[in-house]
């Protein structure tokens, strides 16, 4: 049976409950943006969200599109120039979580959103790392969203722009990176956390309707599954009810029509 | 400070081969002097950005560009840049060297050239393949704990450009909003020229507020409406439905052309460009001066 609910919308959920009240998020733009505010509208009133466009504070009512839309100005504590929030607020230490997303994941957590094939002559030009690199590196820890598939989830990134616990068993401390790296990466499948000795990605919980099998079969590498996998329990009628709200009222906003006086 | 029509101040300040950094984070984009730089026809530029956008998405389709400089090249929340993956994949309309940071690295890059210093420092690009492809990425050992520190060469762009709310009659010019790395790379320009949406006898400008005395600053030209599809906090909105739209636009190369030359080329100025696309409205109570 289907369950009522989309995967992203599970997944969206999933990573929004990872978040607590108080602590403070540097938020990219997409799912890790509608899990923050999901937080923020749910369980964590108190969350800061930081965009990296120098919005501290900030308490949007719909989800923005880019990362600095006018939206995230209007209702921050805060606006900073760029500089101070790479410099002062991430490596300053002031980030309890980093949340990304990326194009191509390694058993290790080491993120690649640069490119398919080789760089000189790529086979798909992505847009780039942004600021992942440092949220990767300084955040206290860090939480990557991405769709679980063997496309995704490969045994060699293309490129690496972003570090996670790069070859394990300490490799990531000894590189100098402040954070604790990727202690959680929630895909449309399920959990994965990294086992705290060999620091390689296992697969700790599934979600309702998801086999340990099918979470194997979408990963590139051959997957370590913990001795026990619990369930993710699902999506509450509240949490669903505000998430599709948000999204309703950031759908509006978008198309809403721009008169520019002159 | 000279006041000019963008026309001249792109004409007299903008030359081939130069190094150009269009900045402006997101908000106050200046898509109305990148389209006086393609009106203008310039060629072999350096360009210069955090995030390229659509304004350099264009501008590089348009043939403008040898190189970029940046730190993340997407359509913000929409995907792709076309024209610029069309440029690195397949070299149209021309091949494009690219020279790539992380957002911090650039940011750092920019603080220096402000300072005058040859290089920024940061805990940056650890365990990234960035080092490998970019050759600027390096390191120092700090003399004081030992640690190894990345460094990037400053950025020194001849002209800078941005767009901002004000400019008075004397040339100060007041950012408001979202900053991103406006001020470093005004301050880190040999030459800074600045497109605002209104001159007016006063600043709005309360004790601290990010101003660039008009003695920083080369040119300004009044050109309302000039960060469309970005935008003006307080004057109107980032236009996402166009962001949206530029995915389908911007994806053929034929389709590309049309708009280019029906909105950018086929126009005379930005108010004509915006009068094209149905977006201007008519002068509002907002006190506009041009």
């Amino acid at each position: 049976m289907t369950p009522p609910w989309t995967r992203d919308e599970m997944m969206t959920v999933a990573a929004a409950r990872m978040l607590w009240d108080g602590c403070v998020c540097f938020v990219g733009i997409g799912l890790p943006s509608a899990a923050a505010n999901l937080a923020r509208h749910t369980h964590a009133p108190d969350i800061v969200l930081v965009y990296e466009s120098g919005t501290v504070g900030t308490r949007p009512d719909v989800l923005p599109l880019s990362i600095g839309d006018g939206e995230l100005a209007d209702t921050a504590t805060a606006v900073v120039p760029l500089p101070e929030i790479f410099a002062y607020y991430l490596q300053g230490g002031r980030v309890d979580v980093g949340f990304l997303g990326a194009a191509q994941i390694d058993r290790f957590g080491n993120l690649n959103s640069t490119v398919i094939g080789d760089y000189a002559r790529p086979k798909t030009r992505l847009p780039g790392a942004g600021g992942a690199p440092e949220i990767a590196s300084s955040a206290g820890q860090v939480f990557v969203v991405l769709k679980q598939t063997p496309r995704a989830f490969v045994p060699r990134l293309d490129f690496v722009s972003s570090a996670g616990f790069l070859e394990g068993r300490g490799a990531r401390a000894r590189a100098g990176a402040a954070g604790a790296g990727p202690q959680a990466v929630i895909t449309d499948l399920g959990i994965l956390r990294p086992d705290p000795e060999t620091e390689e990605l296992q697969l700790v919980e599934r979600f309702e309707d998801v086999t340990v099998e099918r979470v194997v079969a979408a990963t590139g590498w051959p997957l370590a599954v913990a001795p026990h996998v619990n369930v993710v329990a699902p999506p509450t009628g509240d949490e669903l009810r505000i998430l599709r709200d948000l999204q309703a009222r950031t759908r509006a906003a978008h198309a809403r029509a721009i008169r520019v006086p002159y | 400070m000279a006041l000019l029509t963008l026309h001249d101040a792109v004409a007299r300040y903008v030359e081939d081969g130069q190094t150009l950094a269009l900045e402006g984070f997101t908000h106050l984009i200046p898509f109305a002097a990148g389209h006086e730089i393609i009106r203008q026809g310039r060629r072999d530029l350096h360009l210069v950005r955090m995030t390229p956008d659509l304004v350099y998405d264009q501008m590089i389709g348009a043939g403008c560009a040898r190189a970029l400089t940046f730190s993340w090249g997407g359509n913000p929340g929409v995907g792709s840049l076309h024209r610029l993956r069309d440029a690195v994949e397949n070299g149209w309309p021309r091949p494009l060297e690219i020279v790539e940071h992380s957002h911090a690295g650039m940011a750092a890059a920019y603080t220096a050239g402000a300072a005058n210093l040859p290089f920024g420092v940061l805990r940056g690009y650890i365990g990234t393949d960035l080092p490998r492809v970019n050759p600027q990425v390096k390191s120092v050992t700090c003399p004081y704990t030992g640690e190894t520190i990345a460094t990037v060469p400053a950025l020194r762009p001849d002209v800078t450009i941005l767009h901002a709310v004000q400019a008075d009659r004397r040339g100060n010019v007041l950012l408001r909003g979202i900053l991103g790395a406006q001020k470093e790379a005004a301050m880190a320009a040999r030459r800074l020229v600045v497109t605002v949406e209104q001159v007016v006898d006063a600043l709005d400008a309360p004790m601290n507020a990010v101003v660039l005395p008009g003695w920083l600053v080369t040119a300004v030209a009044c050109v309302p409406g000039g960060a469309y599809p970005s935008y003006a906090q307080g004057c109107y909105a980032r236009d996402n439905a166009f962001y949206l739209a530029w995915d389908e636009i911007s994806r053929d190369r034929d389709r590309f052309r049309q708009w280019i030359d029906a909105h950018v080329l086929g126009t005379r100025d930005h108010a004509a460009f915006l009068r094209s696309l149905g977006v201007a409205s008519t002068r509002d109570a907002m006190e506009v001066t041009r």
